[in-house]
């Protein structure tokens, strides 16, 4: 049973960069109830930063994530105020019909510059080895970078004051209002720092997988699912649920055929929307 | 309400988005950008067939094209192949017949939008509106078998080029041939492969994309396998959007394979190759479905090396007229340097791909058919195939003639090409098996 111990590694160090994939979907629910799904396509966009960077100016990876996220943070802020700030008080069909619009615009001009052919950040830091498992090292350094993120993040969130203005607005937004918090600007920077952490997540993976850009699809489900899972609204909630998914995804393997894998999570996805709808670590209160 | 009403749309779309993301996945590779498969050579609608009164015969030649759709890149690539060789056959006055008269050539060819419907509508439109004397297939096995169908029922002779699968061979029809090696026949060279380069492996693990055409060709390599003795350690699937082969790569580390085999298409096959290297996987031989023949499988720079993938045909693959005399064959048409020069020369220095050889090949196929049996007439046409058994710069030609299987290639077989580097240390396809054709000796076990 060597090889389940290997898997749930491989699952563990996966699980920590779902999450922070997860985190900026169920961020953007949690503060202005909006569904982003142009999530998908800045997850690629974040992948080809990276790649960008990397293969023409030979930058190092993880430097090239400081760009990504610079990057990620004013398209967002930019997505905010061109697609969603004029929708936002209207029914979430609205906000799911514009945000859906700008992921169509993405993913139709990201495949005209790049065409829909695979990309490869060639980067490699080498294996170590565990017992028996043996781990690229660029994976431990993903989790890594994914715990310091989102431990950024609940800093952010609890000890500044732009980040509490964001717990606010979450909170209940005409109240913080009335208590002088700018909501507008308030609610764009959430969007902006939601959109940063898939651009993120997106840089990260690169340096795992081979991506195309319609990549970014695959990780906007399983945002989902680890959004419901560790709660919708509750961003550090979304890195528990990030690690289930990807210890789930780790073991099921070992026991039947991979391809039970999407069943057996969707199967869990609609189960805990039936029994535990706010999630199994809470949700934000509506 | 309002909340069960909302949680039961999240659900709904979610389930939509999962289902769009299933079948939007397999058409990215077709969407990928090929520089000089241009669409421009070819006529969009049909073109005007030729005066009857003409002094030379000229016989019209029908296919459909898949200029739109998701089968468009290697379908570009086949018509460009016919597209040569129309111009080939005419540029030389025409194919002679032993009367010495001279045959010239004319396509009528429509858009299929890469779909089925389209194929069989235009099959029919070709065969009796057209009066096309000779059919050649659409691209892809799925628009064949519709085609096939339709030029059995109307009684013309069709070269199928670019259609692996098996099934439509062995439907009784009487009239299709097929230029490609089948399926069941795609992986079976690695079999032998692996058995000439370490005869004491035993131990074989299939892992394979879920789609039709890769489980078709990996059940009838693993049958194969078992036939010679091998012991399949492992045999599973994965779905064609699979990016972490982790679970897969664990599991074959568990089973102690010596060799592996599967994959499915390019970027599931990179993706598997590169993590299969991450993962430090000792093991001495492995052989990928469609991924490995590309070009852009070099991006992977050292995971690739040792790497072997079959393919229709190579540009390097060293079938000539001398190895066709050593295995007793005739030899028909250019050589392989040649077709390759004359390719770049007409489509602005672009490699052909082995789709585009597999159009030349139909029509070098169909032109020899037409020599032997020294008319145009079908029944005469459908003989000289019958009795064909020749090599080309594509390989061996030879047809299935029995009532179970008739026309279903049984002389070519896969080219196998194994990622290498050269004296400077860049990484270079060499043709490995088989080993009539190949350029290099295989590195095994890989490093």
């Amino acid at each position: 049973m060597d090889f389940l111990f290997t898997s749930i590694l491989d699952g563990l160090m996966l699980g920590f960069v779902y999450g922070l994939a997860a985190m900026g979907l169920t961020l953007i629910w949690g503060v202005m109830n909006v569904i982003n799904l142009s999530h998908g396509p800045i997850i690629s966009l974040g992948m080809f930063g990276v790649y960008l960077l990397f293969t023409f100016l030979g930058m190092n990876p993880y430097i090239a994530l400081i760009f990504v996220a610079l990057f990620g943070l004013l398209l967002g802020i930019v997505i905010y105020f061109v697609a969603v700030n004029r929708v936002i008080d209207a029914p979430h069909l609205s906000t799911l019909l514009a945000t859906f619009a700008v992921a169509m615009i993405i993913t139709g001009l990201g495949t005209a510059v790049f065409t829909a052919s695979p990309r490869n950040v060639d980067y490699s830091l080498g294996s170590v080895t565990i017992g028996n498992a043996t781990i690229p090292v660029t994976r431990i350094v993903a989790a890594v970078l994914s715990v310091l993120i989102t431990a950024g993040l609940y800093l952010y969130l609890h000890r500044t004051r732009s980040g509490r203005y964001i717990r606010a607005v979450a909170n209940n937004r005409s109240a913080a209002e009335l208590m002088g918090v700018p909501s507008v600007r308030i609610l764009a920077l959430s969007f902006g720092i939601g959109t940063m952490l898939a651009a993120l997540a997106g840089g990260l993976i690169s340096t795992l997988f081979p991506f195309t850009i319609l990549a970014g699809g695959t990780y906007e489900l399983k945002s989902f699912v680890i959004g419901v899972l560790g709660g919708l609204g509750n961003p550090i909630g979304a890195l528990f649920g990030g690690l289930i998914l990807g210890v789930l995804e780790g073991i099921i393997p070992t026991f039947m055929p991979a391809t039970w894998v999407p069943v057996l999570e969707f199967g869990l996805f609609v189960l805990i929307l039936l029994v535990r709808p706010q999630g199994l670590f809470g949700a934000k209160k509506s | 309400m309002k909340r069960t009403f909302f949680w039961s749309f999240l659900l709904i779309l979610v389930l939509a988005l999962a289902a769009c993301g299933g079948s939007a996945e397999p058409t990215a590779p077709a969407a990928a950008a090929q520089p000089g498969e241009t669409t421009a050579e070819q006529p969009a609608e049909a073109t005007a067939p030729p005066a009857a009164e003409t002094a030379a015969q000229t016989i019209i030649i029908g296919f459909t094209a898949s200029q739109t759709g998701n089968q468009n890149v290697p379908s570009t690539g086949q018509v460009n192949g016919l597209n040569l060789w129309k111009d080939t056959v005419n540029e030389a006055g025409g194919i002679e017949l032993a009367d010495g008269s001279k045959v010239m050539v004319d396509f009528v060819s429509y858009d299929d939008e890469s779909n089925t419907d389209r194929v069989q509508e235009l099959y029919t439109r070709l065969a009796t509106e057209d009066e096309a004397n000779f059919l050649i297939s659409p691209y892809s096995s799925g628009l064949t078998a519709a085609a096939a169908v339709i030029s059995e029922q109307y009684g013309k002779v069709m070269i199928t080029t670019g259609a692996a699968s098996d099934d439509t061979y062995q439907q009784g029809l009487t009239l299709v041939y097929q230029a490609y090696t089948p399926a069941s026949r795609y992986l079976t060279g690695a079999v032998d492969m692996l058995e000439s380069v370490d005869p004491e492996a035993k131990n074989v693990a299939f892992v394979y994309e879920n789609s039709k055409f890769s489980t078709d060709v990996v059940e009838a390599a693993r049958q194969y396998a078992e036939g010679k003795g091998y012991n399949v350690v492992l045999m599973e699937g994965y779905d064609p959007e699979t990016t972490d082969f982790g679970p897969f790569i664990n599991k074959i580390q568990d089973s102690q394979p010596d060799a592996i085999m599967g994959g499915g298409h390019f970027q599931d096959g990179s993706t598997f190759t590169r993590q299969l290297n991450e993962k430090n996987v000792d093991v001495g031989f492995f052989a990928l479905l469609v991924a490995p023949p590309e070009p852009d499988f070099a991006d992977l720079g050292d995971a690739a090396v040792g790497v072997v993938g079959p393919s229709q045909w190579e540009p390097q693959a060293a079938f000539t007229p001398d190895s066709a005399s050593a295995a007793g064959l005739d030899w028909y048409g250019p050589l392989g340097e040649e077709f390759v020069q004359s390719y770049e020369a007409k489509f602005d220095g672009a490699e052909p791909s082995y789709h585009a050889a597999g159009g030349y090949a139909a029509g070098l196929i169909l032109e020899k058919a037409i020599r032997d049996a020294g008319s145009t007439d079908p029944a005469a046409v459908q003989q000289a195939l019958d009795a064909m058994n020749l090599q080309t710069f594509f390989g061996h030609i030879q047809f299935d003639t029995s009532a179970e299987a008739h026309g279903l290639q049984t002389g070519h077989s896969m080219v196998y090409i194994q990622w290498q580097k050269d004296a400077d240390g860049n990484l270079v396809k060499e043709v490995v098996w088989p080993l009539e054709g190949a350029t290099a000796d295989t590195i095994y076990p890989m490093p």
